[in-house]
Protein backbone atom coordinates (compact mmCIF):
# COMPACT_ATOMS: atom_id res chain seq x y z
CA UNK A 1 0.00 0.00 0.00
CA UNK A 2 1.60 3.36 -0.95
CA UNK A 3 1.13 6.43 1.01
CA UNK A 4 0.83 10.09 0.48
CA UNK A 5 4.19 10.19 1.94
CA UNK A 6 5.13 8.49 -1.83
CA UNK A 7 7.85 5.30 0.06
CA UNK A 8 5.61 2.54 0.40
CA UNK A 9 8.07 0.66 2.00
CA UNK A 10 8.77 2.84 5.19
CA UNK A 11 5.42 3.21 6.13
CA UNK A 12 3.89 -0.09 6.10
CA UNK A 13 2.27 -1.25 9.09
CA UNK A 14 4.25 -3.24 11.67
CA UNK A 15 4.79 -6.39 9.48
CA UNK A 16 5.70 -8.57 12.78
CA UNK A 17 2.03 -8.35 14.08
CA UNK A 18 0.02 -10.16 11.83
CA UNK A 19 0.85 -12.09 8.31
CA UNK A 20 -0.47 -10.56 5.15
CA UNK A 21 -2.20 -13.89 3.10
CA UNK A 22 -3.33 -13.93 -0.26
CA UNK A 23 -7.40 -14.52 0.47
CA UNK A 24 -8.36 -18.37 -0.14
CA UNK A 25 -11.00 -18.66 -2.70
CA UNK A 26 -13.20 -20.28 0.20
CA UNK A 27 -13.70 -20.10 3.85
CA UNK A 28 -16.03 -21.23 6.87
CA UNK A 29 -16.72 -17.74 7.70
CA UNK A 30 -16.08 -14.19 6.09
CA UNK A 31 -16.09 -11.36 8.23
CA UNK A 32 -16.66 -7.73 6.33
CA UNK A 33 -14.92 -5.16 8.16
CA UNK A 34 -11.70 -4.99 9.66
CA UNK A 35 -12.29 -2.58 12.33
CA UNK A 36 -12.47 -3.34 15.74
CA UNK A 37 -15.78 -5.14 16.12
CA UNK A 38 -14.71 -7.51 13.13
CA UNK A 39 -11.54 -7.97 14.37
CA UNK A 40 -12.93 -9.09 17.91
CA UNK A 41 -15.55 -11.28 16.00
CA UNK A 42 -12.53 -13.36 14.73
CA UNK A 43 -10.97 -14.03 17.32
CA UNK A 44 -13.34 -15.05 19.54
CA UNK A 45 -14.77 -17.20 16.80
CA UNK A 46 -11.40 -18.78 17.19
CA UNK A 47 -10.78 -18.38 20.78
CA UNK A 48 -14.39 -19.72 21.99
CA UNK A 49 -15.43 -21.79 19.32
CA UNK A 50 -12.86 -23.05 17.46
CA UNK A 51 -13.62 -21.92 13.96
CA UNK A 52 -10.26 -20.32 12.75
CA UNK A 53 -10.95 -20.74 9.12
CA UNK A 54 -12.03 -17.57 9.05
CA UNK A 55 -11.16 -14.58 6.94
CA UNK A 56 -11.70 -10.67 8.02
CA UNK A 57 -11.96 -8.74 4.54
CA UNK A 58 -11.14 -5.18 4.61
CA UNK A 59 -11.53 -2.56 2.07
CA UNK A 60 -8.64 -0.11 3.46
CA UNK A 61 -6.21 -0.64 5.87
CA UNK A 62 -6.78 -2.56 9.16
CA UNK A 63 -8.69 -0.99 11.39
CA UNK A 64 -8.60 2.76 9.54
CA UNK A 65 -12.62 3.28 9.51
CA UNK A 66 -14.20 4.25 13.12
CA UNK A 67 -11.65 2.43 14.63
CA UNK A 68 -8.64 4.91 14.62
CA UNK A 69 -11.33 8.23 14.21
CA UNK A 70 -13.44 7.42 17.82
CA UNK A 71 -12.71 9.51 20.94
CA UNK A 72 -12.03 5.99 23.06
CA UNK A 73 -14.64 6.50 25.72
CA UNK A 74 -15.80 3.16 27.40
CA UNK A 75 -18.36 3.06 30.04
CA UNK A 76 -21.58 1.21 30.54
CA UNK A 77 -23.58 3.36 32.35
CA UNK A 78 -26.65 3.20 29.80
CA UNK A 79 -30.29 3.24 31.07
CA UNK A 80 -32.15 -0.38 29.92
CA UNK A 81 -31.36 -3.53 30.96
CA UNK A 82 -30.04 -4.96 28.15
CA UNK A 83 -27.96 -2.08 27.14
CA UNK A 84 -26.52 -2.19 30.57
CA UNK A 85 -25.93 -6.22 30.33
CA UNK A 86 -24.33 -5.66 26.60
CA UNK A 87 -22.31 -2.99 27.76
CA UNK A 88 -21.50 -4.17 31.13
CA UNK A 89 -20.60 -7.56 29.69
CA UNK A 90 -17.78 -5.10 27.25
CA UNK A 91 -16.36 -3.33 30.11
CA UNK A 92 -15.88 -6.43 32.22
CA UNK A 93 -13.89 -7.94 28.98
CA UNK A 94 -12.12 -4.62 28.76
CA UNK A 95 -10.79 -5.20 32.64
CA UNK A 96 -9.17 -8.39 31.79
CA UNK A 97 -8.31 -7.76 27.94
CA UNK A 98 -4.48 -6.95 27.83
CA UNK A 99 -3.87 -10.06 29.62
CA UNK A 100 -6.31 -12.08 27.79
CA UNK A 101 -4.38 -10.60 24.52
CA UNK A 102 -0.83 -10.57 25.94
CA UNK A 103 -0.79 -6.90 24.51
CA UNK A 104 -1.28 -3.82 26.03
CA UNK A 105 -4.43 -1.81 25.30
CA UNK A 106 -3.81 1.01 27.47
CA UNK A 107 -7.33 0.35 28.93
CA UNK A 108 -7.48 3.64 31.68
CA UNK A 109 -9.81 2.96 34.05
CA UNK A 110 -9.95 7.02 35.21
CA UNK A 111 -14.03 7.50 35.29
CA UNK A 112 -15.97 8.92 33.13
CA UNK A 113 -18.67 11.66 34.32
CA UNK A 114 -21.84 13.07 32.69
CA UNK A 115 -22.91 16.91 33.31
CA UNK A 116 -26.17 17.56 34.47
CA UNK A 117 -27.45 21.00 33.34
CA UNK A 118 -31.07 21.40 33.66
CA UNK A 119 -33.11 20.06 35.97
CA UNK A 120 -34.58 17.53 33.74
CA UNK A 121 -30.82 16.41 33.13
CA UNK A 122 -31.18 15.92 37.01
CA UNK A 123 -33.96 13.97 37.36
CA UNK A 124 -32.85 11.88 33.90
CA UNK A 125 -29.40 11.41 35.71
CA UNK A 126 -30.07 10.43 38.86
CA UNK A 127 -32.73 7.46 37.40
CA UNK A 128 -29.86 6.31 35.48
CA UNK A 129 -28.02 6.36 38.35
CA UNK A 130 -30.39 3.93 40.35
CA UNK A 131 -31.07 2.02 37.37
CA UNK A 132 -27.72 1.28 37.15
CA UNK A 133 -26.79 0.13 40.47
CA UNK A 134 -30.10 -2.32 40.08
CA UNK A 135 -27.91 -3.88 36.79
CA UNK A 136 -24.76 -4.21 38.84
CA UNK A 137 -23.48 -1.09 37.21
CA UNK A 138 -20.68 0.91 39.38
CA UNK A 139 -22.72 4.48 39.53
CA UNK A 140 -22.59 8.05 41.61
CA UNK A 141 -24.73 11.02 41.84
CA UNK A 142 -22.19 13.78 42.37
CA UNK A 143 -22.77 17.36 43.41
CA UNK A 144 -21.01 20.65 41.97
CA UNK A 145 -18.43 20.51 44.13
CA UNK A 146 -17.91 16.73 44.40
CA UNK A 147 -17.58 17.51 40.11
CA UNK A 148 -14.93 19.30 40.89
CA UNK A 149 -13.10 17.20 43.68
CA UNK A 150 -13.04 14.80 40.34
CA UNK A 151 -12.22 17.05 37.72
CA UNK A 152 -10.83 20.46 39.15
CA UNK A 153 -10.93 22.25 35.85
CA UNK A 154 -13.96 22.11 35.40
CA UNK A 155 -16.14 25.55 36.26
CA UNK A 156 -18.80 24.44 38.36
CA UNK A 157 -19.41 28.79 39.26
CA UNK A 158 -23.48 28.99 39.23
CA UNK A 159 -23.55 32.00 36.94
CA UNK A 160 -22.48 30.44 33.80
CA UNK A 161 -25.18 30.27 30.70
CA UNK A 162 -25.74 26.40 31.45
CA UNK A 163 -24.56 26.14 35.14
CA UNK A 164 -22.97 22.45 36.24
CA UNK A 165 -25.77 21.23 38.43
CA UNK A 166 -24.34 18.08 39.35
CA UNK A 167 -23.22 14.58 37.43
CA UNK A 168 -23.15 10.71 37.31
CA UNK A 169 -19.61 9.76 37.70
CA UNK A 170 -19.13 5.73 36.53
CA UNK A 171 -15.35 5.09 38.02
CA UNK A 172 -14.80 2.12 36.33
CA UNK A 173 -15.33 3.88 33.12
CA UNK A 174 -12.67 5.71 31.08
CA UNK A 175 -10.27 5.39 27.43
CA UNK A 176 -8.22 3.14 26.14
CA UNK A 177 -5.67 3.12 22.92
CA UNK A 178 -8.03 2.60 19.56
CA UNK A 179 -5.16 1.59 17.32
CA UNK A 180 -3.34 -0.83 20.22
CA UNK A 181 -6.72 -2.24 20.88
CA UNK A 182 -7.07 -3.16 16.89
CA UNK A 183 -3.52 -4.41 17.00
CA UNK A 184 -4.28 -6.83 20.00
CA UNK A 185 -7.08 -8.41 18.51
CA UNK A 186 -5.41 -8.64 15.11
CA UNK A 187 -2.13 -10.02 16.41
CA UNK A 188 -4.39 -12.73 18.45
CA UNK A 189 -7.06 -13.49 16.00
CA UNK A 190 -3.77 -14.09 13.46
CA UNK A 191 -2.17 -16.42 15.93
CA UNK A 192 -5.08 -18.32 16.42
CA UNK A 193 -5.25 -18.88 12.33
CA UNK A 194 -7.68 -15.72 10.94
CA UNK A 195 -6.46 -14.63 7.71
CA UNK A 196 -6.58 -10.53 7.55
CA UNK A 197 -6.86 -9.27 4.27
CA UNK A 198 -6.37 -5.78 3.72
CA UNK A 199 -7.29 -4.17 0.04
CA UNK A 200 -9.26 -6.33 -0.62
CA UNK A 201 -13.73 -4.27 -0.92
CA UNK A 202 -16.39 -6.43 -0.95
CA UNK A 203 -18.36 -5.47 -3.73
CA UNK A 204 -21.14 -8.24 -4.29
CA UNK A 205 -22.98 -10.74 -1.49
CA UNK A 206 -23.79 -13.79 -3.57
CA UNK A 207 -27.13 -15.42 -2.59
CA UNK A 208 -28.39 -18.77 -3.49
CA UNK A 209 -32.02 -19.06 -2.96
CA UNK A 210 -32.06 -18.00 0.90
CA UNK A 211 -28.43 -18.71 1.65
CA UNK A 212 -25.61 -17.07 1.14
CA UNK A 213 -22.77 -18.56 -0.11
CA UNK A 214 -20.04 -15.96 -0.52
CA UNK A 215 -19.05 -12.45 -1.66
CA UNK A 216 -17.44 -10.75 -4.64
CA UNK A 217 -14.55 -8.10 -4.25
CA UNK A 218 -11.88 -6.53 -5.98
CA UNK A 219 -10.11 -9.47 -5.26
CA UNK A 220 -12.22 -12.07 -6.89
CA UNK A 221 -14.80 -13.95 -5.63
CA UNK A 222 -14.48 -15.38 -2.01
CA UNK A 223 -17.17 -18.66 -0.97
CA UNK A 224 -17.94 -18.63 2.06
CA UNK A 225 -20.20 -20.96 4.72
CA UNK A 226 -21.31 -17.76 6.70
CA UNK A 227 -20.74 -13.73 6.30
CA UNK A 228 -20.72 -11.62 8.92
CA UNK A 229 -21.11 -7.87 7.95
CA UNK A 230 -19.05 -5.58 10.68
CA UNK A 231 -18.61 -2.73 8.10
CA UNK A 232 -20.06 0.23 10.17
CA UNK A 233 -20.98 3.30 8.59
CA UNK A 234 -21.02 1.03 5.39
CA UNK A 235 -23.93 -1.21 6.80
CA UNK A 236 -26.82 0.24 4.20
CA UNK A 237 -24.83 -0.27 1.07
CA UNK A 238 -23.75 -4.40 2.12
CA UNK A 239 -26.76 -5.56 3.19
CA UNK A 240 -28.53 -4.39 -0.24
CA UNK A 241 -26.04 -5.93 -1.97
CA UNK A 242 -28.33 -9.25 -0.74
CA UNK A 243 -31.46 -7.35 -1.08
CA UNK A 244 -31.88 -6.50 2.13
CA UNK A 245 -33.16 -2.60 3.58
CA UNK A 246 -31.90 -1.76 7.07
CA UNK A 247 -33.13 1.03 9.49
CA UNK A 248 -30.01 2.93 9.12
CA UNK A 249 -28.97 6.30 8.30
CA UNK A 250 -25.22 7.56 7.94
CA UNK A 251 -23.79 10.70 9.68
CA UNK A 252 -20.49 12.02 9.45
CA UNK A 253 -19.31 12.29 13.53
CA UNK A 254 -16.28 14.72 14.42
CA UNK A 255 -13.63 14.22 16.54
CA UNK A 256 -10.21 17.15 17.28
CA UNK A 257 -7.50 16.98 19.32
CA UNK A 258 -5.69 19.88 20.72
CA UNK A 259 -1.39 19.84 20.58
CA UNK A 260 -0.07 18.13 23.45
CA UNK A 261 -0.29 19.65 26.91
CA UNK A 262 1.00 18.63 30.33
CA UNK A 263 -2.10 16.62 32.33
CA UNK A 264 -4.36 18.70 33.64
CA UNK A 265 -7.58 16.47 32.70
CA UNK A 266 -7.91 13.30 35.14
CA UNK A 267 -10.81 11.62 34.07
CA UNK A 268 -13.42 11.88 31.11
CA UNK A 269 -15.87 14.39 30.68
CA UNK A 270 -18.87 14.56 28.91
CA UNK A 271 -22.19 16.91 28.35
CA UNK A 272 -25.30 15.82 26.05
CA UNK A 273 -26.64 19.48 27.03
CA UNK A 274 -24.09 22.04 25.80
CA UNK A 275 -22.80 19.25 24.00
CA UNK A 276 -18.78 17.95 24.10
CA UNK A 277 -17.07 15.25 25.25
CA UNK A 278 -13.40 15.63 26.24
CA UNK A 279 -10.59 13.75 27.59
CA UNK A 280 -6.54 14.01 27.50
CA UNK A 281 -5.18 11.25 25.60
CA UNK A 282 -2.31 9.07 27.42
CA UNK A 283 0.25 11.27 24.93
CA UNK A 284 -1.26 14.25 26.42
CA UNK A 285 -3.63 15.77 23.89
CA UNK A 286 -7.05 17.09 24.58
CA UNK A 287 -9.71 14.56 22.42
CA UNK A 288 -12.45 16.58 21.54
CA UNK A 289 -16.31 15.04 20.17
CA UNK A 290 -19.83 16.39 19.59
CA UNK A 291 -22.44 15.59 17.93
CA UNK A 292 -23.45 14.16 14.72
CA UNK A 293 -24.11 16.33 11.27
CA UNK A 294 -27.68 15.86 10.79
CA UNK A 295 -28.00 15.37 7.17
CA UNK A 296 -27.01 11.81 5.63
CA UNK A 297 -23.27 11.48 4.31
CA UNK A 298 -20.36 9.28 3.52
CA UNK A 299 -17.49 11.97 2.94
CA UNK A 300 -15.90 11.34 5.88
CA UNK A 301 -15.83 14.79 6.91
CA UNK A 302 -18.48 16.82 8.92
CA UNK A 303 -19.40 21.00 9.19
CA UNK A 304 -17.27 23.53 10.58
CA UNK A 305 -20.07 24.86 12.45
CA UNK A 306 -19.76 21.70 14.78
CA UNK A 307 -16.63 22.19 15.49
CA UNK A 308 -17.14 26.02 16.38
CA UNK A 309 -20.20 24.94 18.80
CA UNK A 310 -18.49 21.93 20.47
CA UNK A 311 -15.08 24.72 21.43
CA UNK A 312 -17.73 27.00 22.34
CA UNK A 313 -18.66 24.58 25.11
CA UNK A 314 -15.61 23.05 26.09
CA UNK A 315 -14.44 26.78 26.97
CA UNK A 316 -17.87 27.12 28.51
CA UNK A 317 -16.81 24.32 30.78
CA UNK A 318 -13.12 24.74 30.82
CA UNK A 319 -12.08 28.13 30.82
CA UNK A 320 -8.63 27.00 31.19
CA UNK A 321 -8.38 25.74 27.61
CA UNK A 322 -9.05 29.35 26.00
CA UNK A 323 -5.26 29.57 24.65
CA UNK A 324 -5.13 25.43 23.59
CA UNK A 325 -4.74 25.26 20.19
CA UNK A 326 -6.54 22.30 17.48
CA UNK A 327 -4.15 20.04 15.44
CA UNK A 328 -6.38 18.15 13.59
CA UNK A 329 -9.95 17.32 13.24
CA UNK A 330 -11.28 14.42 11.07
CA UNK A 331 -14.92 12.78 10.97
CA UNK A 332 -16.05 9.27 10.18
CA UNK A 333 -19.17 7.73 8.89
CA UNK A 334 -21.68 6.29 11.79
CA UNK A 335 -25.00 4.54 11.24
CA UNK A 336 -27.58 5.26 13.57
CA UNK A 337 -29.93 3.43 14.17
CA UNK A 338 -33.94 5.15 14.85
CA UNK A 339 -33.46 3.87 18.89
CA UNK A 340 -30.23 4.81 18.55
CA UNK A 341 -29.19 0.97 20.10
CA UNK A 342 -27.44 -1.78 17.39
CA UNK A 343 -28.21 -4.40 15.39
CA UNK A 344 -26.97 -7.72 16.62
CA UNK A 345 -27.88 -10.90 15.19
CA UNK A 346 -29.60 -12.56 12.17
CA UNK A 347 -30.76 -11.53 8.85
CA UNK A 348 -33.96 -12.35 6.32
CA UNK A 349 -30.66 -14.27 4.13
CA UNK A 350 -29.68 -17.17 6.22
CA UNK A 351 -25.77 -17.87 7.21
CA UNK A 352 -25.73 -14.12 6.57
CA UNK A 353 -25.87 -12.31 9.83
CA UNK A 354 -24.87 -8.74 10.83
CA UNK A 355 -23.58 -6.17 13.34
CA UNK A 356 -24.05 -2.88 12.72
CA UNK A 357 -26.13 0.84 14.18
CA UNK A 358 -23.68 1.39 16.90
CA UNK A 359 -23.83 5.11 15.89
CA UNK A 360 -21.57 7.24 17.89
CA UNK A 361 -20.64 5.04 20.74
CA UNK A 362 -19.78 1.21 19.74
CA UNK A 363 -15.70 1.89 20.61
CA UNK A 364 -16.91 0.59 24.22
CA UNK A 365 -18.66 -2.22 22.97
CA UNK A 366 -15.79 -3.51 20.96
CA UNK A 367 -15.35 -7.26 23.23
CA UNK A 368 -18.81 -7.46 24.02
CA UNK A 369 -19.72 -7.03 20.53
CA UNK A 370 -17.38 -9.52 19.19
CA UNK A 371 -18.28 -12.09 21.82
CA UNK A 372 -21.88 -12.33 21.56
CA UNK A 373 -21.47 -11.50 17.23
CA UNK A 374 -19.05 -14.52 17.49
CA UNK A 375 -21.53 -16.59 19.31
CA UNK A 376 -24.41 -15.63 16.49
CA UNK A 377 -22.40 -16.54 13.69
CA UNK A 378 -20.67 -19.94 15.01
CA UNK A 379 -24.20 -21.37 16.66
CA UNK A 380 -26.55 -19.53 14.51
CA UNK A 381 -28.51 -18.46 17.30
CA UNK A 382 -28.30 -14.73 19.08
CA UNK A 383 -26.07 -15.06 22.43
CA UNK A 384 -28.88 -13.82 25.48
CA UNK A 385 -27.08 -10.81 25.44
CA UNK A 386 -27.48 -9.69 21.90
CA UNK A 387 -31.01 -11.70 21.47
CA UNK A 388 -33.08 -8.26 22.38
CA UNK A 389 -30.99 -6.77 19.39
CA UNK A 390 -32.46 -8.25 16.28
CA UNK A 391 -33.59 -6.74 13.32
CA UNK A 392 -37.58 -7.60 13.94
CA UNK A 393 -37.39 -4.88 16.84
CA UNK A 394 -38.73 -2.21 14.05
CA UNK A 395 -41.63 -4.34 13.56
CA UNK A 396 -42.35 -5.92 16.98
CA UNK A 397 -42.12 -2.62 18.78
CA UNK A 398 -39.20 -4.28 21.14
CA UNK A 399 -37.48 -1.03 20.62
CA UNK A 400 -34.57 -0.01 22.75
CA UNK A 401 -34.87 3.55 23.16
CA UNK A 402 -31.41 4.70 23.99
CA UNK A 403 -31.43 8.36 23.08
CA UNK A 404 -30.80 9.44 26.45
CA UNK A 405 -28.11 7.39 28.10
CA UNK A 406 -26.50 7.38 24.49
CA UNK A 407 -25.04 10.89 25.97
CA UNK A 408 -24.85 11.86 22.67
CA UNK A 409 -28.20 13.92 21.06
CA UNK A 410 -28.90 12.41 17.75
CA UNK B 1 -20.30 22.97 5.10
CA UNK B 2 -23.27 22.82 2.37
CA UNK B 3 -24.18 26.02 0.66
CA UNK B 4 -27.59 25.35 0.36
CA UNK B 5 -29.70 26.97 -2.94
CA UNK B 6 -33.23 28.30 -1.06
CA UNK B 7 -35.69 28.97 -4.08
CA UNK B 8 -36.96 31.95 -2.58
CA UNK B 9 -34.03 33.50 -0.77
CA UNK B 10 -30.75 31.85 -3.22
CA UNK B 11 -27.86 30.15 -1.78
CA UNK B 12 -27.17 30.50 2.06
CA UNK B 13 -24.97 28.68 4.71
CA UNK B 14 -25.98 25.08 5.55
CA UNK B 15 -26.90 26.44 9.35
CA UNK B 16 -29.70 28.56 8.49
CA UNK B 17 -31.62 25.18 7.51
CA UNK B 18 -33.18 21.97 8.78
CA UNK B 19 -32.13 18.97 7.40
CA UNK B 20 -35.58 17.10 7.04
CA UNK B 21 -35.00 13.51 5.79
CA UNK B 22 -35.43 11.38 2.42
CA UNK B 23 -38.02 13.12 0.36
CA UNK B 24 -40.76 11.75 -1.36
CA UNK B 25 -41.96 9.11 1.20
CA UNK B 26 -45.46 9.32 1.04
CA UNK B 27 -47.80 8.52 3.50
CA UNK B 28 -49.61 5.14 2.75
CA UNK B 29 -52.19 4.94 0.30
CA UNK B 30 -54.38 2.17 2.10
CA UNK B 31 -52.93 2.01 5.59
CA UNK B 32 -55.52 -0.55 6.70
CA UNK B 33 -54.31 -3.18 5.04
CA UNK B 34 -50.13 -2.81 6.28
CA UNK B 35 -49.05 -5.47 8.22
CA UNK B 36 -46.06 -4.83 11.00
CA UNK B 37 -43.62 -5.43 8.56
CA UNK B 38 -44.91 -2.50 6.35
CA UNK B 39 -45.60 -0.34 9.13
CA UNK B 40 -41.92 -0.85 10.29
CA UNK B 41 -40.50 -0.22 6.85
CA UNK B 42 -42.69 2.85 6.64
CA UNK B 43 -41.65 4.26 9.76
CA UNK B 44 -38.24 3.40 10.25
CA UNK B 45 -37.07 2.47 6.76
CA UNK B 46 -35.15 5.17 4.90
CA UNK B 47 -32.68 4.77 2.05
CA UNK B 48 -29.30 5.36 2.71
CA UNK B 49 -26.96 5.81 -0.53
CA UNK B 50 -23.74 6.30 -0.97
CA UNK B 51 -24.15 9.10 -4.48
CA UNK B 52 -27.59 11.05 -5.18
CA UNK B 53 -29.98 11.39 -2.63
CA UNK B 54 -33.22 13.11 -2.36
CA UNK B 55 -34.01 14.89 0.89
CA UNK B 56 -36.23 17.56 2.22
CA UNK B 57 -35.05 20.83 3.51
CA UNK B 58 -36.49 24.03 5.45
CA UNK B 59 -35.16 27.30 5.34
CA UNK B 60 -35.68 27.50 9.16
CA UNK B 61 -33.62 30.75 9.62
CA UNK B 62 -34.85 32.39 6.42
CA UNK B 63 -38.42 32.52 4.63
CA UNK B 64 -39.05 28.67 6.44
CA UNK B 65 -40.28 26.95 3.58
CA UNK B 66 -39.59 23.19 2.74
CA UNK B 67 -38.30 22.15 -0.35
CA UNK B 68 -36.74 19.12 -2.04
CA UNK B 69 -32.83 18.91 -3.49
CA UNK B 70 -31.30 16.01 -4.76
CA UNK B 71 -27.54 15.93 -3.02
CA UNK B 72 -24.75 13.29 -3.48
CA UNK B 73 -24.00 11.99 -0.35
CA UNK B 74 -20.27 10.84 -0.92
CA UNK B 75 -19.32 14.39 -2.36
CA UNK B 76 -21.67 16.97 -1.11
CA UNK B 77 -22.41 18.21 -4.66
CA UNK B 78 -26.01 19.66 -4.89
CA UNK B 79 -27.64 17.98 -8.03
CA UNK B 80 -30.88 19.26 -8.43
CA UNK B 81 -33.48 21.62 -6.10
CA UNK B 82 -37.32 21.32 -6.72
CA UNK B 83 -40.48 22.74 -5.04
CA UNK B 84 -42.72 20.45 -3.29
CA UNK B 85 -45.05 20.28 -6.38
CA UNK B 86 -42.12 18.79 -8.13
CA UNK B 87 -41.29 22.18 -10.17
CA UNK B 88 -37.82 22.27 -11.13
CA UNK B 89 -35.25 25.37 -9.83
CA UNK B 90 -32.65 26.26 -11.41
CA UNK B 91 -29.90 25.33 -8.93
C1 LIG C 1 -15.43 10.82 15.66
C2 LIG C 1 -15.93 9.58 16.34
C3 LIG C 1 -15.91 9.49 17.72
C4 LIG C 1 -16.37 8.34 18.37
N1 LIG C 1 -16.24 8.26 19.72
C5 LIG C 1 -16.59 7.11 20.36
C6 LIG C 1 -16.37 6.98 21.75
O1 LIG C 1 -15.82 7.88 22.41
N2 LIG C 1 -16.76 5.82 22.36
C7 LIG C 1 -17.36 4.83 21.67
O2 LIG C 1 -17.74 3.82 22.29
N3 LIG C 1 -17.56 4.91 20.32
C8 LIG C 1 -17.19 6.02 19.65
N4 LIG C 1 -17.37 6.13 18.29
C9 LIG C 1 -18.07 5.04 17.57
C10 LIG C 1 -17.15 3.89 17.23
O3 LIG C 1 -15.97 4.34 16.62
C11 LIG C 1 -17.88 2.91 16.28
O4 LIG C 1 -19.16 2.62 16.79
C12 LIG C 1 -17.15 1.61 16.14
O5 LIG C 1 -15.79 1.86 15.84
C13 LIG C 1 -17.79 0.78 15.00
O6 LIG C 1 -17.25 -0.52 14.86
P1 LIG C 1 -15.91 -0.86 14.04
O7 LIG C 1 -14.78 -0.50 14.92
O8 LIG C 1 -15.91 -2.23 13.57
O9 LIG C 1 -16.07 0.11 12.77
P2 LIG C 1 -14.96 0.53 11.70
O10 LIG C 1 -13.62 0.67 12.34
O11 LIG C 1 -15.50 1.67 10.93
O12 LIG C 1 -14.93 -0.81 10.83
C14 LIG C 1 -15.69 -1.04 9.67
C15 LIG C 1 -14.73 -1.42 8.57
O13 LIG C 1 -15.45 -1.93 7.47
C16 LIG C 1 -14.74 -1.58 6.31
N5 LIG C 1 -15.63 -1.72 5.15
C17 LIG C 1 -16.71 -0.97 4.85
N6 LIG C 1 -17.25 -1.38 3.70
C18 LIG C 1 -16.49 -2.42 3.26
C19 LIG C 1 -16.55 -3.26 2.11
N7 LIG C 1 -17.49 -3.11 1.17
N8 LIG C 1 -15.61 -4.22 1.98
C20 LIG C 1 -14.65 -4.38 2.91
N9 LIG C 1 -14.54 -3.61 4.00
C21 LIG C 1 -15.46 -2.64 4.19
C22 LIG C 1 -14.29 -0.16 6.59
O14 LIG C 1 -13.21 0.22 5.76
C23 LIG C 1 -13.92 -0.23 8.07
O15 LIG C 1 -12.55 -0.46 8.30
C24 LIG C 1 -16.91 7.26 17.61
C25 LIG C 1 -16.94 7.34 16.21
C26 LIG C 1 -16.45 8.49 15.57
C27 LIG C 1 -16.47 8.54 14.07
ZN1 LIG D 1 -35.51 30.84 1.98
Amino acid sequence: MTTEHGDADAYEHPPWLWRTPEPKRSYDVVIVGAGGHGLATAYYLARNHGITDVAVLERGWLAGGNMARNTTIIRSNYLWDESAALYEHALGLWEGLADELEYDVFFSQRGVLNLAHSLQDVRDSVRRVEANRLNGVDAEWLSPEQVKEVCPIVDVSPDVRYPVLGATFQPRGGIAKHDWVAWAYARAADALGVSLIQDCEVTGIEVDGDRVIGVQTSRGPIAAGRVALCAAGHSSLLAEMASIRLPLQSHPLQALVSELLEPVHPTVVMSNAVHVYVSQAHKGELVLGAGIDPYNSYAQRGSFHVIEHQMAAALELFPIFARARVLRTWAGVVDVCPDASPIIGLTPVDDLYINCGWGTGGFKATPGAGWVFAHTVATGEPHPLNAPYTLDRFATGALIDEHGAAAVAH
Amino acid sequence: MLLIPCPWCGPRDEIEFHCGGQADVAYPADPHVLGDDEWAAYVFVRDNPKGPFAERWCHAAGCRRWFNVVRDTATHAILSVKLLDGTAVPA
